[in-house]
C-alpha cells in the first residue's frame, strides 16, 4: 500500500515543475507591506493627486482610509477630498464614463480592485513601464500593456524625483492600491493568528478525550 | 435534576421517537472499530455543508441578485457589513473545501469497496449528491457576477447548446433570455439558495438512512454483522456515540485549522479559490485571457476539450464529459471482485486505481492550462486524450481485471483498531 502511494506521488512529481513567465513579460516585484503606514499614507496622497482625476475608486470610503491608515479625519477632508463629498462617502467622480470613452478611446476603469484583478506586481510594473513612443496619441507606450490609452500620468513626478525615489513613490502608490483592493487584509491576518492559537489549544483536550475514550477498544 | 430531565424526555418520547432515533443512529449504531484516516471525510462533508448553509443564509441578507447590483453588493459585504468579509471567505473557501472533502470521501469508497452489495444504494444517493453539488457550484459561481462568472457560465451553457435539435431552445429556457443576463442571474440565485440545497439536504438524509440500514463498511471490507456476540452486538463494532463522535472531533479540529489557515492567510487560494478575472464586473464585450472553470470541474473540462469536434459539433465532447460522470453510477456493478477492500485485491486493481488517481489529477491540471500548450514535451490535447482513455479504462476493464486477478484471503475479524 505504501509502495502504491509512493509510486503515485512519484508519477505526479514531474508536474510540479511549472513554467515561469505569463503573457511573456517579466514582472517586477511590488514592495507591498500592509503594516507600513507611512508608505500607505504616501500612497493615498499620490493616488488622490494623480489618479482620481480620471479614475474612480467607487468601493473605497474616505472615512475607512482615515481610520485604517491612522490619518486624522480633518486631514483627509482637507488634503484628500476636493469635490465636496462627505467623509463617509466613496471615492467617486462625477465624470460620465461615456464622455471619457470618447475623449480617451476607453473609459478609465475603476481602480478599487485593480490590484487584485491584475496583481500588485503587474500594477507596479505597469506604472514603471511607460516609455516614449511617437506613434501613440499621448507619445508614450507601455511594456506591460501594449498600446494602452492612458498617458504617463506620473511623468512630472518622475522628472522631479531621482530614479530610486520615484520607484519608492510608485511602490507606495501600489501599496495603497493593494490596501484599497482588500482593506481588511491586515486585520484578517491578525485575527488568523488568534484563531490558530485557539484551535491549537482546543486540540489538547480534544486529543486526550479521544485517547481516553478509546483506551478500552481492542 | 436528572429525574426532571428524564421526566421531560419521557414526555417527549411518549409523543416522538426521540430517544429511539438517537439510539438507532448514534448510541446503539455499531460501527466497525477500525475506521482510519479516510473515514473522516463523511463527517467533514457534513461540517462543510452546514458551513455553506449558515454562511449562505447570512450572505443572502446583504447580497443583491440583480445584474446591476450583484457585484457591488459583494464589495459591500466585503467592506461595510460587519464581518462580511469573513462570511464571504468562509463561503468561497468552503465551496472549494466541499469538493476536496467530497473527492476524498468518494476515494475512500473506491479504496474499500464501500459501493458493493448491499451498499449500492448508498453509492447511488452519494452520486446524486455529487451531481447536485456540481450544479450548486455552477449556479453559485454566477452570483458574484464577475467577468469569469459570466464567461464561465457562457461556455458551459453553450455546451448544452451543442445538444442536437433541442440545444438552442434548452439553453434559452435555462438562461431565461436570449443571452446571459439579469434574468439568468436571478433564477440561478433561486436555484442556488433554495432549490438545490433542499434536494441536497434530502439526499444527504437518504444517504445516511441507507447507510445505517445496512451498517458501515470498513478498511478490511469485512461485514462485522457476521460476527455478533451473545448480546447481538457485532464483536468488531463499537457504538458510534461516544466513540466516533469524540474521534471525529479530532478530525474536525484539524480540518478547521487547515480551513482557517486558508481563510485568514490566503483566501484567494493562489488564484484557484477566488479567480483574478472575477475582480471586475461581468463584461459581455471582454473575454478573459483564459476561461477555465473552477479547479474542481477541471478534470472533466479537460476531457471535454480533448475530444475533437465531429461534423462541426462540440457535442461528442459533451457526451464524453457526461459519460465520465455517468460511469461512476454503475461502479457497483462493474466491480466483480470477491473481496471489497483494496487491501485484499490483486495487483491489477491496485495498478488501475493508481492510474485513475494520476489521470484524474493530471487532467485537472490540464483543465487550467491552455489547450494548445505542452506539458513535459507532450501536446496538452494529446496528453488529455491519453489520460481520458486511461480514466475510462479503469471502469471499462474493471469487470475483467477484478474477475481474473488473484486476491488475498480476507480475515474473519478486522485488523487494527483506531487509537
Amino acid at each position: 500500500m505504501k509502495k502504491l502511494i509512493l509510486s503515485v506521488l512519484l508519477v505526479l512529481s514531474p508536474f510540479t515543475v511549472q513554467a515561469a513567465g505569463h503573457g511573456g513579460v517579466e514582472l517586477l516585484h511590488a514592495p507591498v507591506n500592509a503594516q507600513d503606514k507611512v508608505s500607505l499614507q504616501n500612497g493615498a496622497k499620490l493616488f488622490v493627486s494623480y489618479c482620481l482625476g480620471c479614475h474612480t475608486a467607487k468601493y473605497m470610503r474616505y472615512e475607512r482610509i482615515a481610520s485604517d491608515l491612522q490619518i486624522e479625519p480633518k486631514l483627509v477632508q482637507e488634503y484628500m477630498m476636493f469635490t465636496g463629498d462627505k467623509l463617509g462617502e466613496q471615492m467617486n467622480t462625477k465624470t460620465d464614463p461615456k464622455d471619457q470613452a470618447k475623449w480617451f478611446g476607453a473609459a478609465p476603469p475603476d481602480l478599487t480592485l485593480e490590484a487584485r484583478l491584475r496583481g500588485a506586481d503587474w500594477v507596479y510594473s505597469y506604472l514603471l513601464g511607460f516609455y516614449p513612443d511617437d506613434k501613440r496619441p499621448f507619445g508614450v507606450n507601455n511594456h506591460v500593456f501594449q498600446d494602452v490609452a492612458m498617458p504617463h500620468v506620473l511623468a512630472d513626478l518622475e522628472k522631479q524625483q531621482k530614479p530610486e525615489e520615484f520607484k519608492q513613490s510608485v511602490g507606495d502608490l501600489v501599496n495603497f492600491m493593494a490596501y484599497m483592493a482588500e482593506p481588511i487584509k491586515a486585520e484578517r491576518e491578525r485575527l488568523g493568528v488568534f484563531v490558530l492559537i485557539f484551535l491549537g489549544i482546543l486540540m489538547i483536550p480534544v486529543w486526550f478525550l479521544n485517547k481516553e475514550y478509546w483506551k478500552d477498544v481492542k | 435534576m436528572s429525574k426532571f430531565f428524564s421526566n421531560i424526555m419521557g414526555w417527549v418520547d411518549a409523543r416522538f421517537p426521540a430517544t429511539e432515533t438517537f439510539e438507532y443512529h448514534m448510541s446503539k449504531y455499531y460501527a466497525p472499530k477500525n475506521f482510519n484516516f479516510w473515514y473522516f471525510f463523511g463527517v467533514l462533508s457534513m461540517v462543510v455543508l452546514v458551513n455553506q448553509l449558515v454562511t449562505g443564509i447570512w450572505l443572502t441578507m446583504s447580497y443583491n441578485p440583480s445584474g446591476e447590483g450583484a457585484f457591488d453588493s459583494v464589495e459591500y459585504i466585503m467592506r461595510d457589513v460587519d464581518y462580511g468579509w469573513l462570511l464571504r471567505y468562509l463561503h468561497s473557501t468552503g465551496a472549494s473545501a466541499f469538493f476536496v472533502v467530497v473527492y476524498l470521501h468518494m476515494f475512500r469508497g473506491l479504496l474499500y469497496g464501500s459501493y458493493k452489495k448491499p451498499r449500492e444504494l448508498i453509492w447511488l444517493f452519494g452520486m446524486g449528491i455529487y451531481l447536485c453539488l456540481m450544479a450548486e457550484g455552477f449556479f453559485g459561481y454566477l452570483l458574484p457576477w464577475g467577468n469569469m462568472s459570466y464567461w464561465g457560465a457562457q461556455v458551459i451553457l453553450n455546451l448544452a447548446g451543442a445538444i442536437p435539435f433541442v440545444g438552442g431552445e434548452l439553453v434559452q429556457w435555462v438562461r431565461g433570455d436570449f443571452l446571459i443576463s439579469g434574468a439568468t442571474l436571478n433564477r440561478f440565485f433561486a436555484l442556488h439558495v433554495v432549490a438545490i440545497p433542499l434536494v441536497l439536504v434530502a439526499l444527504v438524509f437518504l444517504h445516511l438512512v441507507a447507510l445505517h440500514h445496512v451498517g458501515s463498511n470498513n478498511p478490511d471490507g469485512i461485514e462485522i454483522k457476521k460476527n455478533k456476540g451473545p448480546d447481538g452486538v457485532p464483536l468488531d463494532g463499537i457504538p458510534f456515540h461516544p466513540y466516533y463522535t469524540v474521534h471525529d472531533l479530532v478530525g474536525i479540529v484539524v480540518f478547521l485549522a487547515v480551513f482557517s489557515t486558508v481563510i485568514f492567510f490566503f483566501p484567494d487560494g493562489g488564484g484557484y479559490f477566488l479567480e483574478q478575472p472575477n475582480f471586475e464586473p461581468a463584461n459581455p464585450l471582454k473575454t478573459p485571457a483564459h476561461i477555465a472553470p473552477v479547479w474542481y470541474y477541471t478534470p472533466f473540462y479537460a476531457m471535454l476539450r480533448a475530444v475533437p469536434s465531429m461534423f462541426g459539433s462540440a457535442f461528442p465532447g459533451v457526451i464524453v464529459m457526461g459519460a465520465a460522470i455517468a460511469i461512476l453510477f454503475v461502479l457497483p456493478w462493474l466491480d466483480r471482485s470477491p473481496v471489497k477492500s483494496i487491501r485484499y485485491k490483486g495487483w491489477m486493481s491496485k495498478v488501475w486505481l493508481a492510474i485513475l488517481v494520476v489521470s484524474f489529477v493530471v487532467l485537472g491540471y490540464l483543465g487550467v492550462q491552455p489547450s494548445n500548450g505542452t506539458t513535459l514535451g507532450i501536446g496538452n490535447t494529446l496528453l488529455a486524450q491519453m489520460l481520458t482513455a486511461l480514466y475510462f479504462a479503469y471502469f471499462i476493464l474493471m469487470p475483467f481485471y477484478t474477475s481474473i486477478e488473484k486476491c488475498k484471503p480476507v480475515p474473519d475479524r478486522v485488523t487494527g483498531g483506531s487509537h
